[in-house]
């Protein structure tokens, strides 16, 4: 697949503060790629720099090739889906759709079969008179969604739009937006902070903090293979300890020498060693590579999550069997369980539950993981 | 007892409020000249009023002059409004918004002084000999300019409520900024123009001052004409005429909040409707 658009060196202030730094990216034709990141990392100000809702201080965009920096909004190929939706309440449904075929000066007849194309797509037909502030979330939405795409433009720019939904409708609507990203075969640029969103329906996920890009990479690449600390504890939770790459394929951590599957670092490199909370097993005390005290434990339906104190360093595991709150359990864990990264700016920030309570995750969720 | 002296302090409030005023379209029914004894009911002074030529004319003259000053106030204070809006720089914004509210907050007799000296200066620097020439120009810049901060004060907050999401989504679906303005902004501000558009109109119809020291001698308004009749002796027509203008005034009313009250009925604030 082709380069669509391609951002090269772009950077963006304001009022002095970097919210953007220079930042490389590609995007390819008919692709589904998200920008994810903690409220105030730059993807909606990368979003509108796309959008041509604001101008980069620094760097080229280009679209199809063609270098696009300067151009307006409105001569783009691209349309977004707002936040708020930004429905024109002075308009009905069918108005509101028809928006952009009527200022082309598109025949009537036309209009009517597109218009009723696209309530047919978001399963809006019957709609078309009513006002747009009578419709709920959900339909509003799709209204949004529907004049975005009624005049075919190349790419969908899509900012947080399921952010207002409740959780049920947002899983319906997540399912639904990449259906008809399937079905129109276009190019969908999401912006979301919420990491489950990402995993579930892109095929590419662009992880953003502080202005900076920290891995590309599929879904299942981020989740297994996270670049740097602030990756891993911002998709899914993680352990992450501080680790000494003795040799190849051997680290030690926790003062036990664990076989692993990473190399290609230097002899006694300091690294940070990510292990999912799925990923432990619970063993016999004498059974286990490492042995700790069970700190607390919450159900959770699909399994129990229990904190285990090892060595200061607080644990979190998943695990389907229950276990009493102040027993010394063993825990293994396989070799391809663990995975090595690289000491980052983000080592030491995040990975350990010892201030961890269902409230603060609750919170930080929403805005930021920095909390933990 | 509490109950019985706030009815009576209420009665009292309206009483001097409204029985003037009561008094004022009761003796223009009267059928004598007497201002002090009713002997009859009669439409004589309404018929004596429209008799006279110099009222339809200075009738006339003020309903041109709101009209188009009022219009002209409307097209420039919200054009002004937005540009007001757009401003980066809030240094700039507050003095903007401040310089643009001195008509309104100087006495209305400085403004026409210095509305007067302005003119006479035009008059001396165009050598124009006879100030009825540009007198209904003069007017009208005078009523123009004195109506702007009104106008600018009802629509610019509507344009800071609505924010910027609605034009971007204009934009974004290929609106060049200025048809973005007038398909989408203009459409969602439309009840702040036309309150301004009203006060504007109400502003000039109702002005004498200004019009006072600003006015030639061959465009008379109403509010001038009655001033110059008091200096004689007041007849009822006088009092007639002042009937119609209290219910034109009281019309203008009730309609303008039976609009506001159609305005603000829930349907248009519903959830996800509202724009923030």
């Amino acid at each position: 697949m082709a380069k669509l658009i391609e951002l090269k060196g772009i950077s963006k202030s304001y009022d002095g503060e970097k919210v953007i730094d220079s930042m490389n990216l590609y995007i390819r034709d008919k692709e589904f790629i998200t920008l994810l990141g903690p409220s105030g990392c730059g993807k909606t100000t990368t979003l509108r720099i796309i959008g041509g809702f604001e101008t980069a201080d620094e760097g080229e965009l280009y679209f199809d090739g063609v270098e696009i920096s300067v151009v307006p909004a409105y001569k783009r190929n691209v349309n977004t889906v707002f936040q708020k939706y930004a429905l024109f309440p002075h308009l009905n449904v069918y108005e509101n759709i028809a928006f952009p075929l009527r200022l082309k000066k598109v025949a009537e007849e036309e209009i009517q079969t597109k218009v009723t194309e696209m309530l047919k797509m978001v399963a809006l037909v019957g709609f078309e008179n009513k006002s747009v502030s009578t419709l709920s979330g959900g339909q509003q939405q799709r209204v949004a969604i529907a004049r975005a795409l009624i005049s075919h433009p190349r790419v969908l720019l899509l900012d947080e739009p399921l952010g207002a939904l409740d959780l049920k409708l947002r899983k319906d609507m997540q399912n639904e937006l990449k259906t008809i990203q399937q079905a129109i075969g276009i190019t969908f640029i999401y912006v979301t902070h919420d990491q489950e969103e990402a995993l579930s329906m892109s095929d590419t996920i662009v992880v953003m903090a502080d202005g900076e890009i920290q891995q590309i990479g599929t879904p299942t690449d981020i989740y297994n293979e996270p670049k740097n600390a602030f990756v891993a504890d911002f998709i899914g939770e993680s352990n992450i300890i501080d680790g000494i790459m003795l040799e190849d394929k051997k680290v030690k951590l926790a003062s036990h020498v664990f076989d692993c599957v990473d190399g290609g670092y230097a002899p006694n490199e300091p690294v940070d060693v990510v292990i999912r909370p799925e990923d432990v097993d619970v063993v016999a005390p004498e059974a286990g590579m490492l042995t700790g005290q069970v700190t607390s434990v919450t159900f959770k339906g699909v399994h129990y999550e229990i904190i285990v104190d090892i060595k200061g360093f607080k644990w979190m595991i998943q695990s389907t069997d229950y276990v009493a709150p102040d027993a010394v359990i063993g825990l293994y864990i396989e070799p391809d369980a663990i995975h090595i990264m690289k000491k980052s700016k983000y080592s030491g920030k995040f990975g350990d539950y010892s201030s961890f309570s269902d409230e603060i995750d609750q919170l930080s969720d929403a805005d930021s993981a920095e909390e933990f | 007892m509490k109950k019985y002296a706030s009815r009576i302090y209420l009665c009292l409030i309206f009483g001097i409020l409204y029985i003037p005023i009561a008094t004022v379209i009761l003796f223009s029914f009267n059928n004598s000249p007497s201002t002090a004894e009713f002997s009859g009911f009669s439409f004589y002074w309404y018929k004596e009023l429209f008799r006279s030529e110099e009222a339809w004319i200075a009738l006339r003259n003020t309903l041109i002059l709101a009209i188009s000053s009022s219009l002209i106030a409307t097209v420039i204070g919200t054009a002004a409004a937005e540009g007001i809006y757009k401003m980066r720089s809030k240094l700039l914004k507050l003095t903007i918004n401040s310089v643009t509210n001195i008509p309104m907050m100087n006495p209305d007799i400085v403004t026409g002084m210095s509305m007067m000296l302005f003119f006479a200066a035009i008059m001396g620097i165009f050598r124009i000999a006879d100030y009825n020439n540009i007198g209904f120009l003069a007017m009208l810049i005078s009523h123009t300019t004195f109506c702007l901060p009104y106008v600018i004060l009802s629509v610019l907050p509507r344009i800071n409520e609505l924010g910027d999401s609605l034009s971007e989504a204009a934009l974004d679906l290929g609106c060049t900024p200025i048809r973005a303005f007038f398909k989408v902004k203009l459409p969602n501000i439309m009840p702040g123009v036309i309150s301004g558009l009203v006060l504007a109109f109400t502003m000039s119809l109702d002005d004498f001052v200004i019009s006072y020291f600003v006015g030639p001698t061959n465009f008379q308004t109403l509010p001038l004409l009655i001033y110059s009749m008091t200096k004689k002796t007041v007849k009822p027509d006088m009092y007639a005429l002042s009937t119609i203008i209290i219910i034109s005034v009281f019309t203008l009313l009730i309609a303008s909040n039976i609009k506001s009250i159609i305005h603000t009925s829930p349907k248009r604030f519903k959830k996800g409707g509202k724009i923030r």
